[in-house]
């Protein structure tokens, strides 16, 4: 209950927000974009496999959509809260940690999930004239929808550690793009702590989902990255007990 | 409403790093009672409310509102106190009605009560014609109101209200200390203030802390007079300095006289009034009074006085 109140104020502010529309607009017209280019390469190479010759490449320039866009979606979440000083006010009413977190965390990934549900279009126009399996398809939309918890949480437990907004979005960045970047120079690094990185690379593990598979492994990583990053953002606010309310 | 204690503190102390914001305070707030919490900026106010609060946990000693630790049980805890937080924060982008009633629901009000409970806080503090503006739209009295609104809201029996007329203009403290005022009887409050004639005004008893210790606690009345609060008449007179000050000096009332720059500085006691015996001196040796004011030591001092004087018990 008091997760949805916090949950709908939290929607009420990103719909109040010119950013939010800003950013909806950015996204739409750049996955727009995306898709034709996609589109007009799928048809030029022959057009055979679809879910290998077009939605691979589309799903994989949506997450890259997604990096642009949660870090800026996320980073006033709490920075804001603790900057107006209203964060130390939601902490008198009786509601748990736990709860503002999960109201924050829904409502964020509801603005996501609408934006990610706007991108239905491109399979529903070529649907029009080609048959489309909806099977790998889904696997790949699950797997950006994971994706996006997952970097959202991390944007949150960044954004609930600094009363900057611009800290909080910067660092985000910088974070999930360390989570992107992790396995590239495999030359630099020996062939054992590559096998260690490799299972930590967000985006190796969407690689599959993209080509339309659903692993059990890589569904359960990125919970589990899920997870750990909403505990930090719980402990970043229970720092109060020692660092006070600022 | 049952009487004993709505707030107990014991040997409360904070620590934030090596930074000892409360050393050690204990007190007891009991039900119906308007108390003031006065102290100097950085005494350590803010802190003690946050903590009767349940914002967050003392380092040592213990808390009780309304008989229940705020550690072991918190929501309840929260339940029973209304918190109003120093400078009234609040989100611009909310309507004042749908921020209230976010607030009722975090406050766990049943569905079917919050439409009037958050009808009766916008007619209690006055802002039925503001309901439906932007809170960063408001003046900064309204504002004020909206944070109080937010606190009365459920109807809490204890209310913490941490410098709920700072910078407001003389009207709106007015207002503000009105409202407050009206809560006598049914609600527990402890205020705190660096006002020392707000607290004056509206309170019962005062609880006066100074770098995170206790050092006043009773009736207005008996601590002016534990502090034997001193009276200063600054006069600007034309004549020989000396002389003047001589003259003055043996007028019956005035203990000493201070010459600052071209002023002589009177001290007095609180009883007395030596103004027209100076005047009648003054007067008769002919020479002419350019200025005559009273001066009241200025809270700080008064602060200082008590934690040197170790009025604490």
């Amino acid at each position: 209950m008091t997760v949805l109140a916090i949950a709908a104020k939290e929607l009420a502010l990103y719909f109040t927000s010119f950013l939010f529309y800003a950013l909806a607009a950015v996204f739409l017209v750049l996955s727009g974009y995306f898709f034709y280019t996609n589109l007009g390469f799928f048809v030029l190479m022959g057009g055979v496999d679809l879910p290998r010759g077009l939605w691979q490449y589309q799903l994989l320039d949506v997450q890259r959509l997604l990096l642009v866009l949660v870090p800026l979606l996320t980073m006033r979440l709490f920075a804001e809260e603790r900057k107006l000083g209203t964060l130390e006010l939601l902490w008198t009413y009786p509601v748990r940690d736990g709860e503002i977190i999960a109201g924050k965390f829904v409502a964020c990934l509801a603005v996501v999930t609408l934006m990610l549900a706007a991108t239905a279009l491109h399979p529903l126009l070529v649907a029009r004239f080609y048959p489309v399996a909806a099977g790998p398809l889904l696997a790949g939309y699950l797997g950006l929808w994971l994706l996006a918890a997952a970097f959202i949480a991390c944007g949150l437990s960044i954004s609930a550690m600094t009363e900057s907004q611009l800290v909080a979005g910067a660092a985000t960045y910088g974070l999930l793009l360390f989570f992107w970047v992790i396995t590239w120079n495999e030359a630099a690094v020996n062939e054992v702590t590559l096998h260690l990185l490799v299972p930590f690379s967000l985006f190796d593990r969407f690689y599959t989902f993209a080509r339309g598979g659903v692993d059990t492994g890589n569904v359960c990583y990125l919970v589990l990255f899920t997870i750990a990053f909403l505990a930090f953002t719980f402990f970043a606010l229970d720092s109060r007990r020692w660092r006070g309310v600022r | 409403m049952s009487a004993g204690p709505m707030i107990e503190v014991r040997s409360l102390t904070k620590s934030f790093g090596a930074v000892e914001a409360v050393a050690g305070i204990s007190f007891r707030v009991d039900a119906g009672e308007i108390v003031g919490f006065l102290g100097p900026n950085g005494a350590g106010k803010t802190t003690t409310m946050r903590i009767l609060a349940g914002i967050f946990p003392p380092t040592s000693g213990s808390v009780s509102i309304a008989g229940r630790d705020p550690v072991r049980e918190p929501l309840a805890c929260r339940r029973a106190v209304g918190y109003f937080p120093e400078y009234a924060p609040f989100y611009p982008d909310l309507r004042v009605a749908e921020y209230l009633r976010f607030v009722a629901r975090l406050k766990r009000l049943p569905r079917a009560d919050r439409r009037d409970a958050v009808a009766r806080v916008l007619g209690s503090c006055g802002l039925e014609a503001m309901a439906h503006r932007r809170i960063g739209t408001l003046s900064k009295g309204y504002r004020q109101r909206v944070g109080l609104a937010q606190a009365l809201l459920g109807d809490p029996p204890i209310l913490i209200l941490d410098e709920p007329t700072i910078g407001l203009d003389p009207g709106q403290v007015v207002e503000i200390r009105e409202l407050i005022h009206d809560l006598r009887g049914t609600r527990t409050v402890f205020f705190s203030s660096h006002i020392l004639s707000e607290v004056e005004a509206v309170c019962e008893r005062v609880i006066v802390i100074a770098r995170g210790r206790l050092v006043g606690e009773g009736t207005p009345g008996d601590l002016s007079a534990r502090l034997g609060r001193r009276r200063r008449l600054v006069l600007r007179v034309d004549g020989p300095s000396a002389d003047v000050a001589a003259a003055l000096a043996a007028v019956p009332g005035v203990d000493r006289v201070d010459v600052d720059g071209g002023a002589f500085v009177l001290e007095t006691g609180v009883d007395g009034d030596p103004v027209r015996a100076a005047g009648e001196v003054l007067q008769r040796r002919g020479w002419v009074i350019r200025e005559l004011r009273h001066e009241t030591a200025d809270l700080e001092e008064i602060f200082l006085r008590l934690v040197d004087g170790g009025l604490a018990s």
